[in-house]
């Protein structure tokens, strides 16, 4: 993880040197412990403050939206997904873009730890597969596994799927994960038992748009939930309103979601807010063998037709 | 929608051409039918909220 760091200072400084790029997407280290924050680098100097570790769970392919720069961009599996999510929308160009791919473990879910802890952490440090915990009169190792993200614990896509350099050997792809237990826990509910459940997840949530905001795919120039003429959805905390801001977001995510958990993480609430993309996701896998974001060559299922689509639904 | 708790017997889809009349009468009845044996529904409605 630390040589990590060094490649991607080391990438970033020959990059800016050489003018091939003019600003670097990455992370530095934030105020706080596991809070690593994004940060654009414009000369070589500045390229010293980029770090990596657990604790990049951000997803950067959300600052390029539109950019018309060369830019340097640090990124994991999941980022590399939506970068090429973004190559496929023309919200930037692949010309345009030198992606420094970094092979991912995955990452640190700093409400999880932090539960697990009575007093205030102070700092988290990382050796290969274990996490070191240290605050006031404590001090704990902990395994990697124990404290990843809920979607990191399922990835199959680990390694940047494009990239122009790596910042280390790729790491093994996990197997045999199941990956959509949780969804299919909730499939198998009735009708009744499903409503219940989806109020209980919503019944926090305080209409803050942050999930959207973390979100490389919500890059509307005005999201559904801000236009007022017409006005498609309340503004209140009406929880059917509520509802609607949220499937409706996750169906805007069809067919491009890469369950990267950006939403997840930046619920202040920490509502499991990929819930409902996760049954999207696994919909476009079974019924159009469709991952988001693996390939620049091939069309996502919702701007395509096969003969074969799946119809059976409609009579 | 039906992963949300919606009633699938709410939930109809149909491609109807403007020449199919028998066939659009079909699936209105088809419809119809299917809403009255489940009901009224309670669930995604919004309610005006209280003013005291």
């Amino acid at each position: 993880m630390l040589d990590y760091a060094e490649r991607i200072r080391a990438i970033s400084k020959r990059l800016l040197e050489q003018a091939i790029v003019e600003l670097i997407i990455g992370f530095r280290k934030g105020t706080v412990p596991m809070m690593n924050e994004p940060c654009i680098v414009r000369t070589p100097e500045e390229a010293e403050q980029l770090v990596w570790d657990g604790n990049c769970g951000i997803n950067l392919a959300n600052y390029l939206t539109g950019r018309k720069e060369k830019i340097g961009i640090v990124s994991k599996g999941c980022d590399s997904r939506n970068i090429v999510t973004h190559i496929i929308e023309n919200k930037i160009k692949r010309e345009q873009i030198y992606i420094i791919g970094v092979p991912c473990q995955g990452m640190i879910d700093r409400r999880r730890l932090t539960s697990m802890f009575e007093k205030e952490i102070q700092s988290v440090s990382e050796q290969n597969s274990a996490v070191l915990v240290k605050g006031d009169g404590f001090e704990k190792k902990l395994s990697r596994a124990e404290v990843l993200q809920e979607n990191c614990t399922t990835c199959i896509h680990r390694n940047p799927v494009l990239c122009d350099e790596l910042a280390g050997d790729p790491v093994e792809e996990q197997k045999d994960t199941d990956r959509y237990a949780d969804v299919c826990r909730i499939e198998s509910m009735s009708s009744k038992e499903k409503w219940i459940y989806f109020n209980d997840l919503l019944s926090e949530c305080i209409r803050c748009y942050a999930c959207r905001d973390a979100c490389p795919l919500c890059y509307c120039p005005t999201c559904f939930v801000d236009e007022s003429q017409p006005q498609w959805v309340g503004k209140g905390q009406d929880p059917i309103d509520v509802r609607t801001f949220h499937f409706l977001r996750a169906y805007h995510c069809a067919g491009r979601c890469t369950d990267c958990g950006a939403c997840e993480r930046a619920c202040p609430m920490g509502i499991k807010v990929r819930t409902f993309t996760r049954k999207l996701e696994k919909d476009c896998l079974e019924m159009f063998g469709w991952e988001a974001g693996l390939s620049l060559d091939e069309r996502p299922p919702l701007d395509t037709y096969r003969p074969d689509d799946p119809n059976h639904f409609i009579k | 929608m039906e992963h949300m708790g919606v009633e699938p017997q709410r939930l109809h889809f149909s491609w109807v051409s403007s020449a199919e009349s028998t066939k659009f009468v079909h699936v209105v009845k088809e419809v119809t039918a299917s809403v009255k044996e489940i009901g009224p529904n309670d669930r995604f409605v919004k309610t005006t909220p209280e003013v005291t």
